[in-house]
């Protein structure tokens, strides 16, 4: 397993498109590297041969009938959008 | 009259409604006199729209008049949690990105409990998307403990758990993913149930932590989480993690049931960490049990120690996907000042998430990354197979399993702020039973010298709340810690 130290903040803020203060950048990385130490633990455990569980109780193949239903009304899907005109979302340009 | 009203379980209330001795308009009317008086301090609600609740009370007082009432829960005020979708009320999370939200639609706890007759009773306090152990994470306000306004109500539904204990709702929703009912509930001297996972419907309950999160009831009595549940639960094709299983009449349940039952104690549950008050009390519920002809069993869970780590790996891998919706786009917080689409996202989410929930972020994203997913998330989840068999083998032996429900009564708001890791150990005791997606119960065994409550867990098997329940009965009625209420 990783050393805790690898945690590179920059690198992972913009994985998860997360705009970050500098103090945000050092309190969180000091913070998470408390939490990582702890994680650490994991490695003592023997994994050999043990399959991981996604799910509790995993269910396969769950397929819908094939059959039209209602949606939500275009009106009260947009009642929350930030910004929108014609039935559509409004965001900055996108394509030059 | 409103005092005895408020604090009364739905057993009794629904034998008054049908009998005519009170109205649902009066409960309501009850509730909501004592929301007013005691919410200011106790500050459990986000919001409450009084007009539609006392409109849902009516519509139950007219549908009794005409014979046509739809059993325990008509009428019955009952609370929920601000991640639970109620059509047409506020939908916040408790977050500054939700913040304007209005709900276009039901989950379909809420369409059962409406079905039922409830009374959808106000939109309670949480940590920012269920994350935390204490209700300090709220963008809004933190809600204080009706016991001792200084300490946290537990969290993350500690809205939930401080309105039934403080007499603003008869029963409330909350949702928990890695003991956000059960912990709250034990610091609150209230009952929470966090049923198996697949058996309540999560559709409409905001995404924190899928393969984990899981609604259920908190509730003055064991009896009351019977009736509860049995409202709530059941197969939902809107949900595809949903579990095809017969719903027993769990309240009917209680009754045939009498044990005696083979109790385990888990070794790892009672060491280091553990307040030696919760431990007496916890230990003097066992001796009840105990006397009551019950065998007692010493049982190992022996990859408890990794719990939390697991957790905090896989909860936040999971909540780092279900959180990338939040993109300021279609709904939720949108920047002001983005001058294209990428700063968008960065800006919004940065403006619209508090601290707890960007740490979160931070990790999930980074034990997904790329050259550390082996390392992390795929270990965390093989470590996750080995709790889950841990629980499974002890079971083989044992019907139920007993701990203490939470490491302190509690801590005072901001002990432990600064210091996740020290708020994410609060959790060391719930946290298996999410893993391995079993049901959880925490109900009230004692109180503190101070005064504070304490909580005791019973572990039970998949799919079997029945006998879960009927185990934590005998308990709850051979005591009366739910006739306690805070000084307000």
């Amino acid at each position: 397993m990783s050393a805790a130290s690898d945690l590179n903040i920059d690198h992972i803020a913009n994985l998860a498109r997360l705009a970050l203060t500098p103090e945000e950048k050092t309190k969180f990385a000091a913070q998470l590297n408390d939490v990582l130490t702890n994680i650490e633990q994991l490695k003592k455990v023997d994994v050999t041969g043990v399959e991981p569980t996604a799910h509790g109780f995993p269910i396969f193949n769950v397929w819908a009938d094939d059959v039209a239903q209602p949606g939500l009304p275009v009106e009260a899907a947009l009642k929350n959008a930030p910004a929108q005109r014609n039935h559509m979302v409004v965001v900055p340009k996108v394509v030059e | 009259m409103s005092s005895e009203l408020i604090y009364q379980p739905i057993s009794q209330l629904a034998d008054q409604l049908a009998s005519k001795k009170v109205s649902s308009v009066e409960l309501t009317q009850a509730i909501v006199a004592r929301t007013k008086a005691v919410d200011p301090k106790v500050k459990a609600f986000n919001s409450f729209d009084e007009a539609d609740a006392l409109a849902q009370a009516r519509a139950s007082d007219e549908r009794r008049a005409a014979g046509q009432a739809r059993g325990p829960l008509d009428g019955i005020p009952i609370g929920i949690k601000d991640v639970i979708s109620v059509e047409g009320q506020p939908l916040t999370a408790s977050s500054k990105m939700l913040a304007n939200f209005v709900s276009p639609y039901d989950a379909t706890v809420t369409k059962k409990l409406k079905n039922a007759g409830a009374v959808c009773w106000g939109r309670l306090n949480l940590d920012e998307f269920a994350m935390g152990s204490s209700t300090e994470n709220s963008a809004f306000h933190t809600t204080s403990n009706p016991y001792d306004l200084d300490r946290v109500p537990g969290g993350s539904s500690g809205g939930s758990a401080a309105a039934v204990a403080a007499g603003e709702a008869i029963a409330t929703l909350g949702s928990d993913t890695g003991g956000s009912i059960r912990q709250p509930a034990a610091l609150c001297n209230v009952v929470g149930l966090k049923p198996t996972y697949g058996l309540v419907s999560r559709y409409g309950l905001i995404a924190f932590a899928s393969s984990l999160d899981q609604i259920g009831p908190f509730t003055r009595t064991v009896e009351d989480a019977a009736i509860t549940l049995g409202a709530i639960a059941g197969y939902d094709p809107l949900d595809s993690t949903s579990f095809k299983t017969e719903i027993p009449d769990y309240l009917a349940e209680l009754s045939k049931r009498k044990g005696p039952w083979k109790i385990g104690i888990p070794k790892e549950y009672f060491g280091e960490g553990l307040d030696p008050e919760v431990a007496a009390a916890v230990e003097k519920a066992v001796s009840y049990y105990e006397k009551l002809g019950c065998e007692i069993k010493n049982v190992s869970l022996p990859h408890t120690e990794y719990g939390v780590g697991v957790y905090y790996i896989i909860a936040t891998a999971e909540c780092s996907s279900n959180l990338g919706r939040y993109d300021g786009v279609r709904y939720g917080h949108r920047s002001k000042d983005a001058k294209d689409i990428t700063e968008l996202y960065f800006k919004s989410r940065a403006e619209g998430f508090g601290p707890e929930v960007k740490r979160r972020i931070i990790l999930g994203t980074y034990v997904l990354s790329s050259g550390y997913y082996d390392a992390y998330y795929l270990r965390a989840q093989k470590v996750r197979t080995l709790i889950r068999q841990d629980f499974l083998n002890a079971y083989k032996e044992v019907d139920v399993i007993l701990t203490p429900t939470a490491p302190t009564p509690a801590f005072k708001k901001g002990e432990k702020a600064s210091n996740p890791l020290a708020m994410y150990l609060s959790d060391i005791y719930t946290i298996g039973v999410n893993l391995a997606g079993l049901p959880g119960l925490s109900i009230p065994c004692g109180f503190s010298k101070s005064g504070l409550p304490i909580g005791l867990q019973l572990i039970g098997q998949p799919f079997k709340e029945a006998e879960l329940l009927s185990i934590a009965h005998t308990y709850d009625r051979a005591h009366d810690w739910a006739t306690r209420h805070p000084n307000l």
